[in-house]
């Protein structure tokens, strides 16, 4: 039996490496290469880039892209929702226009709009110089934080006015289905996270918690006003974890910044002459809000961009043959399926995480010095 | 000749880099497997020996493994950055 492993194994190497071997690396295709380009040309017709189409699903942009009609014939109509430009050219001052002017509609082709132009990473820059500008544009990601905004607060204020009407009532309509959320972050993550000084935390926890899980669900729905990936932007979850820093920091009493520094119960060579514990103490400080950040992030773009494949499979399989694109479909709508109850999974358990995760940063910043046993 | 050679090492270094993104992000997936697999575990054997604190067991055993999930897509997203940036 080990001969005819060992043989296995043989052969298996030899396949790998002849297969492996550079000598049947690709030829650059010239002529293939330009006789598909007249055919575009004639016909428009766009091979189906997967990773393209899933980069542009979770990336920032300044249109909103809601459906192409008629994809890769030379019916192709595009409807999408421009987006305001707001723009501080070096010269001549503050600009505002609609990001469809970016656009010539008859050929639709590129063009520069008052000494401006889009590069090709979706950047506004001066035409001429290729120089940056300030750009504070209305972008899909803003859009949609505006929508969520307008959502939550459409939600909580109705459900506010409620409870002062019907005082002592039993919750009725949306307040039971927000009240059970309330009461759970109240009881479960604040209360035992930081103590006895909970109140003062509870609006900013119970605010991140919303706002996480109510752009976590837009984010799921394939279609304007959902579909902006605006947890999965590195800038706003970096913006949840600024203000979580900040708050521990600032909130931070005496014996917090000594357990930073001269942590209690570590021995005395550890932080003298070089402070090892304070220097990973001040690491941890960094790190925890960083994690936080990089963690929503990861999770929501890699739940969005799995989905996104599963679909694309569909579509790369229907290229090949029509009759193997619809088999793929039905699978991949399967797999679709699964993957987006998993992200409704994702989307409240990253809410609550992030949450959890605050309120004991918050705890440990506002501990009040209980340790006896450690002092000498 | 050498500017070739240089070339095509360079295209080279490009496919080894991809592969190496590819190879990383399988290994981020096996830690993770792995490391919320003995979550798994030990949270059904404590729900096993004690039934009536499956509650409790239950939200610390999600919250740990978010956590574990966490550190996995850190190898995610350096692999991501190097495919793609």
């Amino acid at each position: 039996m080990m001969r005819t492993l060992t043989k296995f194994l043989q052969i298996t190497l030899l396949a790998l490496f002849l297969a492996a071997n550079p000598i049947f690396a690709d030829k650059p295709e010239e002529t293939v290469a330009s006789q598909n380009a007249t055919d575009e040309a004639h016909h428009e017709n766009k091979k189906f880039n997967a990773g393209e189409l899933i980069l542009e699903h979770v990336s920032d942009s300044h249109e909103w892209h809601v459906m192409t009609l008629g994809g890769g014939t030379e019916h192709e109509r595009h409807i999408s929702l421009p987006l305001p430009c707001i723009v501080k050219h070096p010269t001549q001052g503050w600009m505002v226009f609609l990001s469809s002017n970016f656009v010539n509609h008859e050929t639709h082709q590129e063009q520069e709009y008052e000494g401006l132009k889009m590069d090709e990473k979706q950047h506004i820059v001066v035409a001429a110089s290729g120089d940056k500008v300030l750009d504070l544009s209305i972008t899909k990601n803003v859009f949609a934080l505006l929508i969520s905004l307008i959502i939550m607060c459409a939600i909580f204020l109705s459900v506010a006015k409620t409870y002062t009407r019907r005082v002592g009532q039993a919750p009725t309509g949306l307040q039971s289905f927000v009240e059970p959320l309330i009461v759970f972050l109240r009881d479960e993550v604040a209360k035992p996270s930081i103590g006895p000084k909970y109140e003062r935390y509870l609006p900013f926890l119970l605010t991140i918690f919303f706002f996480i899980f109510i752009n976590n669900l837009m984010g799921l729905i394939p279609i304007l006003p959902g579909g902006a990936n605006v947890t999965g932007n590195i800038a706003i979850t970096m913006v949840l974890a600024l203000m979580v820093f900040f708050i521990t920091t600032f909130s931070g009493n005496k014996a917090y910044w000594i357990h930073i520094i001269n942590t209690p119960g570590v021995p005395w060579w550890l932080k003298f002459p070089v402070p090892l514990m304070p220097i990973i103490e001040l690491v941890g400080v960094v790190s925890k809000p960083l994690v936080l950040c990089l963690r929503l992030f990861a999770n929501i773009t890699a739940g969005h961009i799995i989905a996104l494949a599963f679909f694309s499979l569909i579509f790369i399989f229907g290229e090949a043959n029509a009759g193997v694109g619809y088999g793929v479909s039905v699978v991949s709508v399967a797999f679709t399926i699964f993957m987006n109850f998993l992200e409704l999974l994702v989307a409240f358990l990253q809410a609550y995480v992030f949450t959890l995760l605050a309120s004991l940063y918050f705890g440990s910043a506002v501990e009040e010095h209980a340790h006896h046993e450690d002092h000498h | 000749m050498t500017t070739l050679m240089m070339l095509l090492q360079e295209a080279g270094n490009m496919a080894i880099a991809k592969a190496g993104a590819g190879i990383g992000a399988g290994l981020a997936a096996i830690g993770a497997g792995m490391g919320i697999g003995r979550i798994g575990g030990s949270a059904l054997e404590s729900i096993a020996r004690q039934p009536e604190v499956s509650g409790d067991i239950r939200s610390n055993m999600i919250v740990a493994a978010a956590l574990v999930e966490g550190a996995a897509f850190f190898a995610i997203v350096v692999c991501l950055l190097v495919l793609f940036v």
